[in-house]
């Protein structure tokens, strides 16, 4: 074991020379937040594929009327862990433990995380919190089967008796710990470890927005640990919190969820507006249009955030439907202003449409589609019209597959950063478009579907011939989405050390690009001087300097 | 550090006008025992930022001007590497999988935590030297 004292980049034993284990036990053993980003990112990208894999077996047994693929039983088991594995084991984590992990010291000048054992801490749990939940289907009784909101009384005892479901709960148990955790350690890091010159309103957007997402973690992660304990009490201890039996109240597991449930949305969402906005910036060669619009606007989302969770519960008929109703259809604001400034930043830029730059485009639109059918849903008469239809399911799918098309915008970008190797841009070019018109041929006739009646989490529908061939071509999407992750690997297998990145390879503008591909072991050989969010550009761009936001910050 | 105070007390203040309206209106105790939560959990760190930042001079990375030396000097003490965090990982696992595959899984869960905290701890304070 070793210890680095670190001074800061100016001291001259800054960048003490690592020399630690090599081999597995590095990476058993590492407190860099660069490996454990790194590991990270290949876990979370396992967990989409494996995701993505149970969700070509819902279309291919969806794609006919009447499909023999998988049992009912089994269908409710792909559908819960589908969602369970995208929601909880690869938006998340990738939003927040890996490019976050990676990327913000970087941009704020760090030598690493604030707490570099506890960050290594919340990946094992991360990790073993995934296998846990894995491992439900290896159970006698097979995996979780309730869906993946886990609503009272399917989870009790008697409706879910097999190990399964508790595999469910201890799974989510321990990535909800990973969560808080990393909630403390980016919040201690932004605060306590920028470099000098680093002030507030100078900071990247994306590091305001993992901010921000941090302190969403904070306040709505601990609420589900507190309703996982409840629920596994329930189910073992003889308690009746959720049980209507013993005096308890169903609905509540749905208000304690949903109060997690909902600020988890924009906590998977805003690290992802963070990405798309710095790639936009990056690839239009403009500072970012309206910088501290952004600011705010990412603050508002989290502060309304907290207001509408109930907005999930209209059906259930013991919700204030205008207070719900008016907080998520006000979300709609600060979404807008971002979605102007996204294209402000464009305005009369010098775009360069690489494949980060495309799929940074293919977010806008397609967040945007997912984003108009939210706003509907936030109506309780649509809503009432709608709930629980192949309506729901393509609006959130519209959300999480430009999450999806963000996330791969951001392994483009800053995949050479941590690797050193830039990926091929022909197959990645050839990936978004496969991504992109995947995405909408999957989606948009579920929107109709949902429109006309279709319930979800059906294993088996009426022969109707609408129907059918709504289906068939959703499921179509689904495959082409599904070549288009195989054309990530190849192109990973493809470009393996094959195209040198250099420091600064798109002459970006913030503080990760000043270092070396990949960085040192403490991230900094030198600083610039940083007078502007742009430090990076200010350098290398003397004769363009960026004008300052900061002339009245203390 | 006013303005991660600001940013923690402008969330408070927000999250408890809107639990006074739901509360109030809707007359619903686990919405709004939660806002409630939340606004506390928020007035507890920015009040202490606040607190601190009339009393502390303006640190390096609050000052617009600063240059990279005003910076120098000791930052902290960050481990190079551990194992501990990754024993800990496993001792949290064993406990958790006790929870469903049988009590005994909690012998080797503990153990693990145990020998995680105190191996830690004791690598910690010969770390901190400096």
């Amino acid at each position: 074991m070793s210890q680095n004292v670190i001074t800061s980049p100016t001291g001259h034993d800054a960048h003490d020379e690592h020399h630690g284990p090599s081999g597995l036990l590095k990476w058993l053993t590492t407190t860099d937040h660069k490996i454990i980003g790194l590991s990270y990112t290949i876990t979370a990208v396992v967990m989409l594929i494996i995701g993505g894999a149970l969700a070509e077996l819902i279309r291919a047994q969806l794609a006919t009327s009447n499909g023999h693929l998988v049992s009912f039983a089994q269908y409710n088991e792909l559908f819960t862990m589908h969602g369970s594995i995208m929601i909880y084991l690869f938006v998340g984590p990738f939003a927040f433990g890996a490019l976050a992990n990676i990327i913000v010291p970087l941009q704020i000048g760090a030598p690493d995380m604030a707490c570099p054992r506890h960050n290594a801490l919340r990946y094992w749990l991360y990790l073993s919190g995934s296998i846990t939940m894995l491992l439900g289907f290896f159970t006698a009784g097979g995996a979780a089967n309730f869906g993946w909101v886990g609503y009272a009384p399917l989870t009790s005892s008697l409706n879910a008796p097999g190990a399964g479901a508790d595999l469910w709960i201890g799974g989510l148990l321990l990535t909800g710990f990973s969560a808080i955790f990393t909630g403390v350690n980016l919040i201690a890091t932004i605060f306590y470890l920028r470099a000098p010159g680093m002030t507030m309103f100078r900071m990247p957007i994306f590091t305001w927005n993992l901010l921000v997402t941090a302190i969403l973690i904070l306040l709505a992660f601990p609420v589900l640990t507190a309703g996982l304990i409840m629920l596994y009490a329930d189910r073992h201890f003889g308690t009746h919190v959720f049980s209507v039996a013993g005096g308890g109240v169903p609905v509540l597991w749905q208000h304690i969820f949903w109060f997690w449930g909902h600020p988890e949305v924009y906590i998977l969402a805003l690290p992802f507006f963070g990405m798309a906005t710095e790639i936009i910036a990056v690839f239009s060669k403009k500072p970012v249009f309206g910088y501290k619009g952004m600011i705010f606007a990412t603050i508002t989302i989290a502060a309304l955030s907290l207001g509408v969770w109930a907005h999930h519960m209209f059906t259930t008929g013991v919700v204030l439907l205008p207070f719900f109703s008016i907080m998520s259809l006000l979300i709609a604001v600060p979404t807008g202003i971002k979605i102007f400034n996204w294209i402000g930043t464009m305005w009369r830029g010098e775009l360069w449409f690489s494949t980060a730059m495309l799929m940074s485009i293919g977010f806008l639109i397609t967040f945007l589609i997912g984003g108009l059918t939210g706003i509907y849903l936030a109506s309780p008469p649509l809503d009432f019209f709608t709930h629980d239809t192949y309506f729901v399911v393509a609006h959130f799918h519209s959300v999480v597959m430009a999450l999806v098309l963000a996330a791969m915008g951001g392994l483009y970008f800053w995949g050479p950063k941590i690797t050193g190797f830039l990926l091929n841009e022909r197959i990645g070019k050839a990936q978004f478009w496969l991504l992109f018109i995947g995405t909408q041929v999957f989606t948009f006739p579920l929107y109709i579907l949902g429109l006309q009646g279709m319930p979800r989490r059906m294993a088996v529908y009426p022969l109707h011939h609408d129907w059918v061939n709504l289906n068939a071509i959703s499921s179509v999407g689904a495959v082409l989405i599904g070549i288009s992750t195989l054309l990530f690997a190849l192109n990973i297998v493809v470009s393996w050390k094959k195209y040198p990145a250099g420091d600064n390879p798109w002459d970006a503008q913030t503080l990760e690009w000043f270092t070396t591909s990949p960085p040192p072991h403490h991230n900094f050989y030198r600083l610039p001087q940083i007078r502007s969010e742009r430090p990076t550009w200010d350098y290398n761009h003397p004769e363009h300097k960026s004008v300052a936001h900061a002339s009245h910050e203390n | 550090m006013k303005i991660e105070a600001k940013l923690l007390l402008f969330l408070g203040l927000f999250f408890g006008a809107m639990c006074a309206v739901y509360w109030t209106w809707s007359l619903e105790n686990a919405g709004g025992v939660m806002m409630f939560s939340g606004m506390l959990l928020c007035f507890l760190p920015g009040s202490y930022y606040l607190w601190w930042s009339r009393r502390m001079k303006a640190r390096p990375e609050d000052n617009p001007n600063a240059t990279q030396e005003s910076g120098a000097g000791f930052v902290g003490t960050f481990p190079g590497s551990s194992i501990f965090p990754f024993v800990l990982g496993m001792g949290a696992f064993f406990v958790v999988l006790a929870l469903v595959f049988g009590i005994w899984l909690l012998v080797p869960g503990f153990a693990l935590a145990i020998w995680a905290l105190l191996g830690g701890t004791s690598e910690g304070r010969r770390g901190g030297n400096r």
